[in-house]
Formats: C-alpha cells, sequence, structure tokens
C-alpha cells in the first residue's frame, strides 16, 4: 500500500514536470524543480521568453566590463496586458547596448519577491528596482540593500517604508488619470449626463483613483448617476450590469468604465440593445489604460475617450539611474509620469502604435 | 372520513415535495420571483427589439438571466458528475474556461491578433478547444482516478497554472474577432429573438438527458461515490469511471469557453470566469446534492445555476452598493444552504406535518 503511494506520488510529480516543460521551456530538467517554487528569473540576454529560466550565475560572470548591474523585480508579465508592457519596455532599456547588466524576476508573491531581493543583494547589485506585490514587508531587505550600498528604485507601486530607503519611486496617480477624463467629460458640455459607472474591484489604487474623480465631480455638478456598480475589471460582468441598467428603461448617455476590457463588455450590451455609441452618438464611452485595441476603437469612432495608465517608466528609470552616476541628487523623491488622455476625434494612428499597449 | 384521508393524503403530499431533492431550487427560484413582483413588477417585462445588425432580439431580466445563466448551467452539469463520483469538486474549471477561450481565438486568429476574416471554420476552432479542453480534464481525471489525489488538490494545479497557460497560447495578446457569424453565437442568430447561449445550453441539457437514459452512466457514477470497494467487486472500474466524469467537465467547460468567446469576441484571460468554479460547485450543493458524492440529481443542480443567476441579476437590478454586493448575496447563499441541509428539509417536513395534524383534528369534531 504505502509502496502504491510513493508510486503514485513519484508518477504525479513527474506529470506536474512535464505540464511545466510543455510551456515552452528550454531550461534543463535540474533547475525544473523549482519552478514552481522559487521566482522566474532570467538574465536580460535570454529574457525573450517569459518562461525561459536562467541561472543567477550568469549575471556573476559578466561582472567586470563595466555595466551598470541592475537587479529588477516585477510581477508577473502574465498579470495583465499592462505588466506585458511594462516588462518589455524594461526589457527593451536595460540591455548590454545601454550599459546595463540586468537580471530580471517575476512574482505575483510579496515574499517571493523578498527573496529575491535578498538574493540581489547579494549578488552585489548596483541598483535594486522594484515593483512589489504587496506594500508591507519591506523594511528590513531595505535596509540590508542600504547597508549593502544596493540604491533602490520603486516604480509602479509604492510600499509602507520609510522614504529614506529608497532613492526614488515613479508612480502613476490614478487620481490625476480620474481627473484628466472628468475634465474631458465636462469639457462635451453634454445637455444631460447620466451616466452608468463601472467600477474595478473595490479597494484597488485605480478603482479609487477613478472613482473617486467622478464622484466628486457628479456631486459638485448635479450628475446623475444612473447605476454605481463594480465589475471586477471583467467585461461579461459589465455587459451584465448594463444590459440590467438596459432592462430597467432606464435611461443613459455615458458610460464610464474604469478600464478597457470593461467598457468592450459595455458597448456590447449597447450593441445588441441598439442604442448608438461613440463620436457624435447616443451614448458616450470613456474606458481607460488604453489597450491597442481600444485605440483603434477609438480610432474608428466607437469609443470617445481613454485614459492612459503609462507602463513605460524605463525611461524614468533610466534617467534617475543616469543623474545618481553622475553624482546628481533629485530634487524629488516622488515622480509622478505624465500620464494622456485620448480624444476620439483627435487621436491619430501615430498614437495607436504609440501608446498601444 | 373521506375528508380526512384527503387532508392526510395532502399532508403526505406537502411532505413528499418538501422532501424532494428539486424542491429548494425551485423554492428559491419561487421567492426570488415573488420578491421581485412585489418590489416592482416590471421586472418580469419583456421587450422585443432589434440589435445594432437589425435583426430582431428579446430582452428583459428573465431573458438575461435564462441567457447569463447558460453558461454556469452547463458547468453545472459536469460538476455534478465530478462531485458525485469522485467525491470531491474541480477548481480549476475557470482556468479550463481561459484556456478554452484562448484556443480558440488562437486558432480563428491564427497570428494576427485583429484578423479581417477567420483564419479557420468556427466548427474546428471549436473541436480544437473541446480536444483541449478534454485533455486538461484528463489530466485532471488521471490524477484523481488513477494516483488517487485528493480532486480539490489535483485540480488546484491547473487552477494555479491555467491563467498563465492561456496568456501563453496566445503570447500574452487579447485577439479580437470580429466577424459576424461567429458573434451570432454569443448573441443572436438572424431571424431568431432567442440569444444563441439559451439553445446551447438547452442543447447540452438534452445530450445529457438522452446519455443518463441511455446509458448506465448514472448508475454507474451513483455506485462508485457511495461505495467504490463494493462498486469494483460489483465488476465497475471506479478509476474509469471517475476519469470518464472529469473528461465530460473538460467537455462542458469546452463549450463555455466558446459561449464566452463569441459574447464579445474576446476574453481576457486574466479576468475571464474568475470565481466561476464557486458559482458552479454552489449550484451543485444547492441543487441539494451532497458534496461527498453519491446521488446526484442533475436538473437540481442546473436549476441551482439559474437561481445564483436570478440573484447576480436581482442584485444588479436593485442596485446594491458595490462594496456591499457580495455580502447580500452571503447572506442569500447561506440561507438557501441551510435550508437545502437534509436535517432542515426535514424538521421543515415535520413541522408541516404538526400544523396540519390539529386542523384535522377540528375537522372530525
Amino acid at each position: 500500500m504505502k509502496m502504491k503511494k510513493i508510486l503514485a506520488m513519484a508518477a504525479s510529480m513527474i506529470l506536474c514536470g512535464t505540464m511545466f516543460a510543455g510551456c515552452g521551456s528550454t531550461s534543463s530538467s535540474t533547475d525544473k524543480t523549482d519552478t514552481t517554487q522559487a521566482p522566474k528569473t532570467t538574465s536580460a540576454d535570454t529574457a525573450n521568453d517569459d518562461d525561459n529560466k536562467a541561472d543567477d550565475n550568469s549575471a556573476d560572470d559578466n561582472k567586470s566590463d563595466g555595466l551598470i548591474k541592475v537587479g529588477i523585480i516585477n510581477n508577473d508579465p502574465n498579470e495583465s496586458g499592462y505588466r506585458t508592457a511594462n516588462v518589455n519596455d524594461l526589457k527593451a532599456t536595460f540591455t548590454k547596448e545601454n550599459g546595463f547588466d540586468a537580471s530580471f524576476t517575476y512574482s505575483l508573491k510579496n515574499e517571493e519577491q523578498i527573496n529575491a531581493a535578498q538574493k540581489f543583494i547579494q549578488d552585489e547589485v548596483d541598483y535594486l528596482l522594484l515593483s512589489a506585490a504587496d506594500t508591507a514587508g519591506w523594511d528590513s531587505v531595505l535596509k540590508d540593500a542600504q547597508a549593502a550600498g544596493v540604491r533602490v528604485i520603486l516604480f509602479d507601486r509604492t510600499i509602507d517604508a520609510d522614504e529614506s530607503l529608497y532613492e526614488a519611486s515613479i508612480v502613476s496617480d490614478m487620481a490625476k488619470e480620474g481627473e484628466q477624463a472628468v475634465d474631458w467629460l465636462k469639457s462635451q458640455d453634454l445637455k444631460a449626463y447620466d451616466i452608468i459607472h463601472l467600477q474595478g474591484v473595490m479597494g484597488s489604487a485605480a478603482q479609487k483613483g477613478r472613482s473617486g474623480a467622478l464622484d466628486d465631480t457628479a456631486k459638485e455638478l448635479g450628475w446623475n448617476i444612473v447605476a454605481q456598480q463594480t465589475a471586477e475589471w471583467n467585461a461579461e460582468k459589465a455587459q451584465q450590469i448594463v444590459q440590467s441598467v438596459i432592462d430597467a428603461g432606464k435611461s443613459f448617455n455615458v458610460i464610464y468604465a474604469e478600464n478597457d476590457d470593461m467598457a468592450m463588455g459595455a458597448v456590447a450590451a449597447l450593441d445588441k440593445a441598439n442604442i448608438s455609441h461613440g463620436v457624435d452618438k447616443d451614448v458616450v464611452v470613456i474606458g481607460f489604460d488604453c489597450n491597442k485595441w481600444a485605440l483603434k476603437e477609438l480610432k474608428d469612432g466607437n469609443w470617445n475617450y481613454d485614459g492612459q495608465c503609462n507602463p513605460f517608466q524605463a525611461s524614468y528609470i533610466k534617467d534617475i539611474i543616469d543623474k545618481l552616476e553622475n553624482g546628481e541628487t533629485l530634487s524629488q523623491k516622488t515622480i509622478i509620469m505624465d500620464e494622456k488622455g485620448f480624444d476620439a476625434k483627435t487621436i491619430t494612428d501615430a498614437d495607436v502604435e504609440q501608446y498601444g499597449i | 372520513m373521506a375528508s380526512d384521508v384527503k387532508t392526510a393524503q395532502k399532508t403526505s403530499i406537502l411532505t413528499a415535495i418538501i422532501r424532494k431533492q428539486i424542491f429548494i431550487p425551485i423554492a428559491a427560484l419561487i421567492i426570488l420571483a415573488i420578491f421581485n413582483f412585489i418590489v416592482d413588477p416590471s421586472f418580469f417585462k419583456i421587450t422585443l427589439g432589434h440589435n445594432n445588425d437589425g435583426n430582431p432580439i428579446l430582452s428583459g431580466n428573465l431573458i438575461s438571466i435564462i441567457d447569463y445563466g447558460s453558461e454556469l448551467a452547463i458547468l453545472a452539469i459536469g460538476m455534478t458528475l465530478v462531485t458525485a463520483s469522485s467525491r470531491g469538486q474541480d477548481i480549476s474549471v475557470g482556468a479550463a474556461i481561459a484556456i478554452s477561450g484562448s484556443v480558440i481565438l488562437r486558432v480563428l486568429c491564427g497570428t494576427n491578433s485583429r484578423p479581417e476574416s477567420l483564419q479557420a471554420p468556427i466548427i474546428v476552432a471549436f473541436l480544437v478547444s473541446c480536444l483541449v479542453a478534454m485533455a486538461f480534464g484528463a489530466f485532471n481525471g488521471a490524477l484523481v482516478s488513477i494516483f488517487k489525489i485528493q480532486p480539490m488538490v489535483a485540480t488546484l494545479i491547473l487552477f494555479t497554472a491555467g491563467r498563465s497557460i492561456a496568456a501563453w497560447i496566445n503570447n500574452n495578446e487579447l485577439p479580437v474577432v470580429s466577424d459576424k457569424t461567429f458573434l451570432n453565437f454569443g448573441t443572436v442568430f438572424p431571424g431568431i429573438p432567442v440569444q444563441t447561449p439559451v439553445f446551447i445550453a438547452v442543447l447540452c441539457f438534452i445530450v445529457i438527458w438522452l446519455v443518463m437514459k441511455f446509458t448506465n452512466l448514472r448508475l454507474y457514477v451513483q455506485s462508485v461515490g457511495i461505495n467504490e470497494k463494493t462498486s469494483r467487486l460489483n465488476g465497475l472500474n471506479p478509476a474509469l469511471i471517475k476519469f470518464v466524469t472529469y473528461v465530460i467537465l473538460g467537455l462542458c467547460v469546452a463549450v463555455v469557453g466558446f459561449i464566452k468567446v463569441a459574447r464579445i469576441g474576446t476574453i481576457n484571460y486574466s479576468v475571464i470566469a474568475k470565481d466561476i468554479e464557486m458559482d458552479a460547485i454552489l449550484a451543485v450543493a444547492l441543487g441539494g446534492n451532497s458534496l461527498g458524492g453519491g446521488k446526484f440529481n442533475i436538473s437540481a443542480s442546473v436549476l441551482g445555476a439559474y437561481v445564483i443567476q436570478f440573484l447576480t441579476t436581482t442584485l444588479y437590478k436593485l442596485q446594491v452598493q458595490s462594496d456591499a454586493l457580495p455580502a447580500y448575496k452571503a447572506v442569500v447563499v447561506i440561507v438557501l444552504v441551510i435550508l437545502s441541509a437534509p436535517i432542515v428539509r426535514e424538521k421543515i417536513a415535520a413541522f408541516f406535518k404538526k400544523l396540519r395534524a390539529p386542523a384535522k383534528a377540528g375537522s372530525s369534531t
């Protein structure tokens, strides 16, 4: 009986192993065991495959050739289109040609990220770039970094740690994104504002910022919120919510969706009910995140506005590193990125290519 | 004397109804319907309109419930079988839907993320996704039946890895299909005002009904679920039967994935069908099926699925505040699950019997 159990265990392990091997990985079988455990680590030159594993030792080999050593800890590129664009942007910037020796680690788990950070500190990287999965728990490892002379730059997400522990933090201002969109909506001078407000996952930074802007202005100017409901970033839930408003026979002329997916779901419901939407049509459609397909919808006049959530932080980070390398001091710790909003009437093909993620 | 017999009969019928497994989902549906009728009778209004392509389409809350409930109802079929045979649940269906949806997009779009025309016939895409989903079902089934891993643990693997696999299938892109015929599967076909997913769901019910009627699957699944050893002694192969139920669930997943993609022409692998596994398990529980396996009733599970959708639509209709939505849902679910517990139902039946007894005594004097 016991023998059988052990056999079953072994066989299932092999099965799991082959499943991961199926994911286009070319790594040797020896490091397959830590595929499931350790965070994914790639070094810059083999970075074209997300599932590709390479040992950190490869980074040690080319240590002394004048490159700036950078350890980058990011969230899983499969998390969203935003993250994919973010990761690709970082990979494109921190190359050997640009004078960097970069190692990447991806994980959605905070403790795995902290382990990776400790590893990077042991590897004596010059800079640690961090997009933390969670805001808490970073104090001690950042103190270690400071003691080891590793300079830390946060990007995309902030953490609950003392400001002295990091050099700079590059973030999006979600509230500003919301305000830009609401200001644009205000400038449209519609006869009436009857708004369906599709919210993201409640409590997320993007939801708070983008909801807050609309809530404030709606209260101030007496806009009518027909429905305010969370679709949890989900297109099909958004479709159901808009459908329920249509079924209830309520009239509305604005859809304020806090991401592109939800805007798409809402539009599917409008199409079903023969309600026209887009430029100079019955319903104004607003989305966020600037996915490429969403910008194309704008270009075709099916939507009206899309607010950007800028994933291209690499150039900002590079600027900071250049400044620090030249011995300059930074004027401010928190750097808020420029973020655009696109109007369907003025968007160009070049915009779609450049800013679409 | 005659009236006595009549009331006695009535009582027994009533208790029999309450004891019936399908009673709880039906009662829940009726209660929800009555509640909505009191709050706003226009809830039941159905209108015939046209969609943007000029095709006739029925709309209204009831239609929405039947339409959007299709996916969950189809999943409930497979989940009931899996629960009954393997005494555990498959928690990877959401991730598996993401995979099968991505496969459909991949086959339809080829390498282009926004193709002008389809790169492959729809039926081919569907069949390929069926094969893939059944393969993943077989993977889960093999872990559960051959290696005797607990179902929830075995399916945890795919639950964790599934969405990444889905992302990998499409190179992290989100292709969009704009072909009208394909989108008709998610909305309506020209000239037929009822949404296509409803027909797909009905077709699934008919198929599973025929399977149950003309094969021994029901008997086999139940006997394996009730006692694996005795069924083996009686010449059944429990491993094979468990395996088959997981493959059937895989097939259900493929159908659901197909509907999901057809609804809006694309899916977002990271949020598509999120937490649907929990709703599917809940549907099985609401149907009064024991989550510990054994006897099962598929129609009760399917009705359970529509109860969940009815509840969702009602909450949307009532404009419940976003952050309070899960709490409301939880309260209703707790009440339903408690009511569907056998002990509580016995108590209710006994209560009705008691209620009848004094009335009977009164009438005889």
